[in-house]
């Protein structure tokens, strides 16, 4: 059963993947990938994980894709007509599906060798996965957490000043 | 229950999708939406990583992941809706003030 979720799942993120690449006209694109947005949230919650699951709804399939989405229409940019050959495409997708063949290639050669940790299923369910995801961000993460602010800071500034009428 | 290898070779999958797409369009929001299926599918392995190793510290990392994006989405775009302005289009081969 779980298998067969996960396989139907894998499909309709792999087929939305192809489609964002594929497709002419942006916007086609840009909801194919907030299809396979909402298909990696599902396998967020088979992989124990529902708060980033929920967080991946929010903020990629709601925030971000809105912005993009949003630009799009506002550019009034229209699909490419008469696409021009190029070697690009062809070596593009040739250097792709090596990378892919190669990560196969290491997948297949390698096992799990890393120490377990005391995080499981039981745990989770027991004590909340936000609450553990909290514990961890605010004591050992604390820092790379206050740093993110400044990121943030920085993107809200960088973003302001990018918009200006003269730059 | 499901091995590992099936996670993995999902997300080599989508990055592979998400790689060949930066390649070989041309449209720069088609080229950032691809490198959003990156930075997912690098997402999906922390994650899957976290669940069978036992550990939280994953889940922390794509956190992080997800904010650098935001921020990313939000300075990309500024900078493409500023490159409109100068050139009327998004296409990446007018992108050529710095060639030589």
């Amino acid at each position: 059963m779980e298998t067969i979720f996960f396989t139907i799942v894998a499909a309709v993120t792999v087929l939305s993947g192809i489609m964002v690449v594929t497709c002419r006209n942006p916007i086609n694109s840009a909801l194919s990938l907030i299809l396979t947005f909402f298909c990696i949230a599902t396998l967020y919650v088979t992989l124990d994980a529902p708060f980033m699951a929920a967080v991946q709804v929010l903020v990629y399939a709601g925030a971000i894709m809105v912005l993009i989405v949003f630009v799009i229409m506002l550019l009034n940019i229209r699909s490419e007509v008469g696409r021009r050959y190029t070697h690009a495409g062809i070596i593009g997708t040739v250097v792709g599906f090596l990378m892919l063949v190669l990560t196969f290639n290491f997948l297949n050669n390698s096992s799990l060798t890393g120490a377990k940790g005391l995080i499981t299923t039981d745990v989770i369910n027991k004590i909340g996965h936000t609450e553990l995801i909290a514990r961890s961000m605010f004591t050992d993460f604390l820092l790379p957490f206050e740093i993110t602010s400044i990121l943030l800071l920085v993107a809200i500034i960088g973003a302001v000043i990018l918009s200006k009428k003269k730059i | 229950m499901l091995s590992l290898h099936s996670y993995l070779i999902l997300s080599a999958i989508l990055f592979s999708i998400g790689a060949i797409g930066v390649l070989i369009r041309r449209n720069a929001i088609v080229i950032f939406m691809c490198v959003e299926l990156m930075l997912n599918s690098v997402n999906l392995t922390f994650i899957a990583f976290s669940k069978y190793l036992g550990n939280m510290d994953g889940q922390i990392f794509v956190f992080f992941v997800m904010t650098v994006a935001a921020a990313e989405a939000a300075v990309g775009l500024a900078l493409m809706i500023a490159f409109y302005k100068n050139r009327e289009s998004i296409d990446v081969e007018d992108l050529n003030l710095m060639k030589w």
